[in-house]
């Protein structure tokens, strides 16, 4: 029955295979995104939604 | 370096807050009373306003957009300003959203009740409230962007990642399930038909899920968890990987709400596979949150936020790897059409998001308020309370989910089924819809609790309308793309960010389209199958306003057990003239798809009439006001040429004597029912009804039935 489908679009096979490599691709680069990022970055990151209360003496944080 | 003061709009958040709990406690009450309705139909008092297939959306669509809905947004408006040392950039646009949003559920509360609804699941809402909710989450985004855009902190915390995400999916999401022509102010077709609109009803269903219920939450997550534990987020890393996988993947996924029914086989394998992969990204998620507590398990003990933050992460990551489980065909053929569906959306809706929306404002208020919670000692009670409302809602779900679904498969030694009447697997779970509304009770009382201590903790402080704040003014520095840079200069530009995540999230939602709408053989024609005659549409539209779709499937998957009970399974040329498409996704009662000439029209009146009448013990309610309100009439010329409009192929000209027709149709039915002792007139609406009852499967029940595929 479903083979009708199948068979009736023109390449279907290459479907599946295109999202496995977008899939695979994407998710590799961001792995790899992930990892590179530099400690002292990540910290400043982490610490962002904490540092409210500081935030009315705030002192000019230059990075 | 210039410091800049600024005030926080915490008026706005306030607002919000109060619109939460309120519609919180309408949304779950109506859930309470549909849940008793299942064993206790009568409770619709006999009015058509609160029969369980009318108020089931308002349930769904209260609990989803008006309380999870104000709970997003509260926290967004919280969160955003501060992680952004930013006011909103428009206090109009955030009045305006407000009240907008508001307005938009009170049309809901009485569009619905009153049977207008296009029957698409958590779409419901006809045409002119989808154009009002597109305005005012527009309105939203632009508001939420200018914020960012205007920002004095340089980076973009991965909360707000979330939130952009949100908004930019739910905006495609919305605009593109909601095409629809009108046909009166009140009503209008879906373009898409049969197969096709099932699928993008559920591409847009089951990312109502991801990008509402969960991508936001996740945002507010990211935010609200470390503020509460105060210590930051477990890895940051981890929530890059998060973001980014979860946005990609999710959208694949809305396939797995139509395993074993008439979609191309390869778009339900699609679906199945990203369902798996999704337990990656979602469990990450879930780590990083409770992760994050890592060393602080101590303040959990005594700490009632902590604990409603901890089950609401345990709950999201139980719901994220059930979901995936449920997408596996094979459990798929045990769990779909039945409670087991139910008991997963409740790990979620009830754990994941009611409990993050505790956590939140159980932290939030106090801090508004300037002042301390009212009661500990109640929270943790309310936190009990909550719990065990849970379990006492999920287990009895699950077990009646299989039960039910193990009894409709059940074959006897000689070959028959086991169980021919539905009936009988009805009956066989009442004691667990009765444990589940006491579930349902036990989290409403808490949830009531909750807010007697939120109003007496806001009694005891005051509200600061507009929190003053500091901050240099921030200048950005034009720093080029460096080797391993490339995502902070991406947070850096909240516009270029955006777009991107906009492709991600279009990619798989463009696969999943394109084959399914361009290969016109996608959809194979089957010659006996034919348009609807201007009664049967008619009695389709009262099928549809009445919300029969809650508790009645139209689809027999290619099972046995499913063939033996109904009749032929269902093939995806029967649907090419439904707009919208009937499939459901739950059988409270049996299915219909092949119900035309099951019985006669005298049976289907009496049921109909009252359903005990027939089937003694049934938990179906009485639509009687069906035998004494008359037809519409004066639509069906428009009704005709809308649909053929969309492609369905009346002739032409052919609204001019539709109505003469559907008289001639209804005046058949009539005089048999007559016939047989029952005092009626071809004009009532239940004659409609029945003609399209008797209408159903019979178009392939023709023998010759011949598939044209080339």
């Amino acid at each position: 029955m479903f083979n009708n489908y199948l068979t009736s679009i023109e390449g279907v096979s290459i479907y599946p295979v295109i999202s496995l490599v977008l899939f695979f691709v994407i998710f590799s680069v961001i792995v790899i995104w992930a990892l590179k990022l530099d400690k002292k970055y990540i910290n400043k990151m982490e610490s962002l939604p904490l540092e409210n209360k500081k935030n009315i003496e705030t002192k000019n944080e230059s990075n | 370096m210039d410091v800049e003061k600024f005030y926080y709009d915490n008026q706005i958040v306030k607002q919000f807050i109060i619109a939460t709990v309120v519609f919180g406690i309408v949304g779950m009450l109506v859930g309470l009373i549909i849940a008793i309705q299942l064993y206790f139909p009568e409770l619709n008092l006999g009015l058509q306003y609160t029969t369980f297939g009318r108020i089931r959306p308002l349930h769904t669509n209260a609990v989803i957009f008006a309380f999870v809905g104000n709970m997003i947004f509260a926290g967004v408006y919280y969160s955003l300003q501060r992680l952004c040392k930013a006011r909103m950039w428009s206090d109009f646009l955030s009045k305006f959203h407000f009240w907008g949003w508001q307005l938009i559920i009170v049309a809901a509360a009485i569009s619905l009740p009153l049977g207008i609804t296009t029957s698409k699941e958590y779409a419901e809402l006809e045409w002119p409230i989808d154009i009002a909710i597109a305005i005012v989450w527009l309105a939203f985004g632009l508001n939420m962007m200018m914020t960012i855009i205007k920002r004095r902190e340089k980076h973009m915390y991965v909360a707000i990642w979330f939130y952009i995400a949100t908004f930019v999916t739910v905006t495609i999401l919305h605009v593109v399930n909601s095409i629809e022509v009108p046909v009166s102010f009140l009503k209008s077709y879906p373009v898409y038909a049969g197969v096709q609109d099932a699928l993008v009803q559920w591409w847009y269903g089951h990312n109502a899920v991801a990008f509402f219920l969960t991508t936001p939450y996740l945002g507010l997550m990211y935010y609200f968890l470390p503020k509460a534990a105060n210590r930051p987020i477990y890895s940051y890393r981890l929530s890059i990987l998060h973001f980014w996988a979860l946005i990609f993947i999710y959208i694949w996924a809305g396939p797995h709400h139509l395993l074993y029914s008439a979609l191309p086989d390869w778009a339900q394998s699609l679906g199945t596979v990203f369902s798996v992969m999704l337990i990656a990204p979602s469990w990450g998620g879930m780590l990083n949150g409770l992760l994050t507590l890592r060393g602080a398990w101590d303040k959990v003990r005594d700490n009632p936020i902590l604990k409603f933050m901890v089950v609401a992460v345990t709950a999201y990551g139980m719901a994220t790897f059930e979901g995936p489980m449920l997408s596996l065909k094979n459990v798929n053929a045990i769990s779909h059409f039945t409670d087991w569906t139910i008991a997963h959306v409740h790990v979620g809706a009830l754990g994941w998001n009611g409990f993050l929306t505790f956590g939140i404002l159980y932290w939030l208020v106090p801090k508004l308020w300037n002042t301390e919670l009212y009661s500990k000692k109640m929270a943790n009670l309310h936190f009990w309370l909550g719990t065990l409302g849970i379990v006492f809602y999920v287990i009895p779900m699950w077990t009646s989910g299989i039960t039910q679904s193990l009894m409709w498969k059940q074959f006897t030694p000689l070959g028959t089924l086991q169980y021919p009447n539905f009936l009988e697997t009805t009956l066989q779970i009442i004691p667990m819809y009765m444990m589940r509304s006491f579930g349902g009770l036990l989290y409403l009382s808490g949830v009531i609790l909750m807010v007697f201590n939120l109003v007496k903790t806001a009694k005891e402080g005051t509200l600061i309308k507009n929190e003053a704040a500091e901050a240099p003014s921030l200048i950005l520095d034009a720093d080029k793309i460096k080797k391993g840079m490339i995502h902070r200069w991406l947070e850096k530009r909240p516009v270029k960010f955006t777009l991107l995540s906009t492709i991600v999230i279009l990619i798989g939602g463009l696969v999943e389209f394109i084959p399914t709408f361009l290969v016109k053989s996608n959809i194979p024609t089957i010659a006996s199958v034919k348009p609807y005659t201007p009664l049967e549409l008619q009695g389709r539209d009262i099928y549809i306003r009445e919300g029969c779709v809650s508790c009645h499937s139209q689809l027999v998957r290619p099972f046995r057990s499913e063939t033996e009970r109904y009749g032929e399974y269902s093939k995806a040329g029967e649907f090419v003239y439904d707009h919208p498409f009937l499939w459901g996704s739950k059988r409270t009662g049996p299915d219909l798809a092949r119900e035309g000439g099951k019985y006669s029209n005298l049976w289907q009146y009496l049921h109909l009439e009252d359903p005990r009448s027939m089937s003694p013990g049934s938990i179906m309610p009485s639509f009687s006001w069906l035998t004494k309100q008359n037809l519409d009439t004066s639509t069906t010329a428009k009704k005709i040429s809308v649909m053929r409009s969309i492609g369905v192929p009346y002739e032409k000209d052919y609204e001019k004597f539709a109505n003469d027709d559907l008289m001639k149709q209804a005046k058949t039915i009539a005089d048999d029912l007559i016939k047989n002792g029952i005092d009626t007139d071809p004009n009532k609406e239940i004659i409609a009804l029945i003609a399209y009852l008797q209408r159903l499967g019979t178009d392939i029940k023709v023998n010759n039935f011949a598939e044209k595929n080339n």
